[in-house]
């Protein structure tokens, strides 16, 4: 591994301080299961690691009824998925905490980390579409908000500028008769990279017949993770029926732009698409109704 | 045991420049005489990073602290097996994804391998050699000898670990559930059905509060 500093701020505007000294050369370290294997096999560089983990602004998992939930950039997966009530509001998220990596990497990486690696296959990025989470980035010249659909802009790259760091992310709280899913395709039952991901959202009227509000993500079909406003918008005209789903499943796998690699062909993504649209979104009713 | 400290295609050779910086004399200047930062609030200081030359800590490890001096590009298995002899976490694969390196970090089971030494200052850290503590097996390890779940054991200490921290975590957990956390395990002798029969007993026994 190349030499670098490390450094351990306990304050936001040390940390910020550090970066905008050290530019794109210093990398935020949180949970560290990417970054230190990129910087060890060389596919990122740094002269400096900012491990952020002693700030307590980024340690903070706190749900407010009015606020929603602010999940701070460095809280590691197991903190979210054993809290009882975070799982019961906000169930896409927690399928995504639940299956990336297996246990030794739940206690170590952080869905901030998750978004800041910006790998068009992260598994936390579409259910943090679908909670309509918002990113709270600070940095030299104060604060900024950022909808976490705008966040990544290629792969490895974040709207992050020198100096500036990803606070904390915010989910609303969830609408009345609410339900979510993530979920994602994988040749082994643990331990992958998603082939493609999917995450749905719904919210149903006092009936919890109609559709009042949805969104749907994707995960490894595009240079960044996206949201598919046209998929969710074909479930909104009338009383929901699998027909609804197969025509937003139809947009989904329009909107998906995939690459054929190692883990699938355009084809079979695209096909993937199609399937695991329409999971996500008998799930996501499911668990709206149930709520 | 003597691993090698570098891989990959940087290898051992160093630049004139990151041997100035390794002298400290580089890193020291800079840190000290850095541009004033325009932070959000006006007295935000940079603070004076380690680095990159060797780093005194102490770890706390397996009830007993340790002291030693690590570059900060050490991971703590490195720090474990190459600086303080502890060296019941095995290094295999290296970036996260094989569980031999598993170690318990206040409780947790983690990769020792995606955590820099640095980091583990102020936590405690379980390895393979607390489960023979005092000469007396653990149940856990027992029970792997018992069923004969190992072949080439090279794995063997990262389950142990994992599956410990699995059963202080739930004493009650189901074999599903022991299983699931084992998921960032792997045993390439496949071994796995033995582990199955081990798993068995060990779920029936702590469930009793054996």
């Amino acid at each position: 591994m190349e030499p670098f500093d490390y450094a351990a701020p306990k304050t936001l505007n040390e940390a910020i301080a550090l970066l905008v000294e050290r530019g794109d050369r210093a990398r935020v370290l949180a949970g560290g299961t990417d970054i230190i294997v990129q910087v060890r096999e060389g596919r990122r560089h740094a002269d400096l690691l900012v491990d952020i983990k002693r700030i307590p602004e980024v340690n903070i998992l706190h749900y407010d009824p009015r606020e929603g939930l602010r999940l701070g950039a460095a809280v590691p997966c197991y903190r979210i998925y054993e809290d009882a009530d975070i799982a019961r509001l906000y169930p896409g998220l927690i399928d995504a905490v639940s299956l990336i990596g297996g246990i030794q990497i739940q206690s170590r990486a952080s869905v901030g980390g998750n978004l800041c690696n910006a790998s068009p296959a992260a598994d936390t990025v579409p259910a943090l579409i679908v909670h309509e989470a918002r990113c709270v980035v600070m940095g030299p010249a104060g604060q900024r908000l950022v909808p976490v659909e705008e966040f990544c802009v290629a792969p490895g790259r974040t709207v992050l500028g020198r100096g500036e760091l990803l606070v904390e992310l915010r989910l609303p709280p969830p609408r009345p008769h609410f339900g979510a899913h993530y979920l994602r395709f994988i040749p082994r039952n643990e331990m992958d990279i998603a082939v493609v991901g999917v995450g749905a959202a719904v919210a149903l009227d006092e009936r919890r017949e109609r559709c009042v509000q949805a969104r749907i993500g994707l995960a490894a079909v595009a240079p960044t993770p996206l949201l598919v406003p046209e998929a969710a918008a074909a479930l909104m005209d009338g009383p929901l029926t699998e027909s609804h789903f197969d025509r937003a499943a139809a947009l989904a796998q329009a909107a998906a732009r995939p690459i054929s690699d190692l883990r699938g062909d355009a084809a079979f993504r695209r096909h993937l698409v199609g399937v695991l649209t329409k999971r996500a979104l008998r799930t996501a009713l499911q668990r709206a109704r149930e709520t | 045991m003597n691993d090698a400290q570098e891989h990959g295609r940087n290898g051992p050779g160093l630049s004139r420049r990151q041997f100035l910086k390794g002298s400290g004399m580089v890193a020291a200047t800079t840190a000290l005489v850095g541009p004033a930062a325009p932070a959000a609030e006006a007295d935000a200081k940079a603070p004076v990073a380690l680095g990159p030359g060797p780093v005194k800590i102490q770890l706390t490890v397996n009830g007993k602290k340790m002291t030693t001096a690590v570059e900060p590009r050490v991971t703590l298995l490195d720090a474990l097996r190459n600086y303080l002899d502890v060296t019941g976490c095995k290094r295999v694969c290296d970036r996260g994804t094989c569980g031999a390196c598993t170690v318990l970090l206040d409780g947790k089971p983690i990769y020792a391998c995606t955590m820099l030494a640095l980091e583990a200052r102020g936590h405690d850290i379980k390895t393979a050699e607390a489960l023979a503590a005092d000469g007396r097996l653990d149940a856990v390890a027992a029970a792997f000898v018992k069923y004969d779940a190992q072949q080439c054991g090279f794995c063997t200490p990262g389950f142990v670990v994992a599956l410990r921290g699995a059963l202080d975590k739930n004493p009650k957990a189901s074999p599903a559930e022991i299983e699931e956390a084992l998921a960032g395990n792997i045993c390439r002798c496949g071994t796995y059905e033995q582990m199955r029969h081990a798993i068995a007993e060990l779920c029936g026994k702590e469930g009793k509060g054996a």
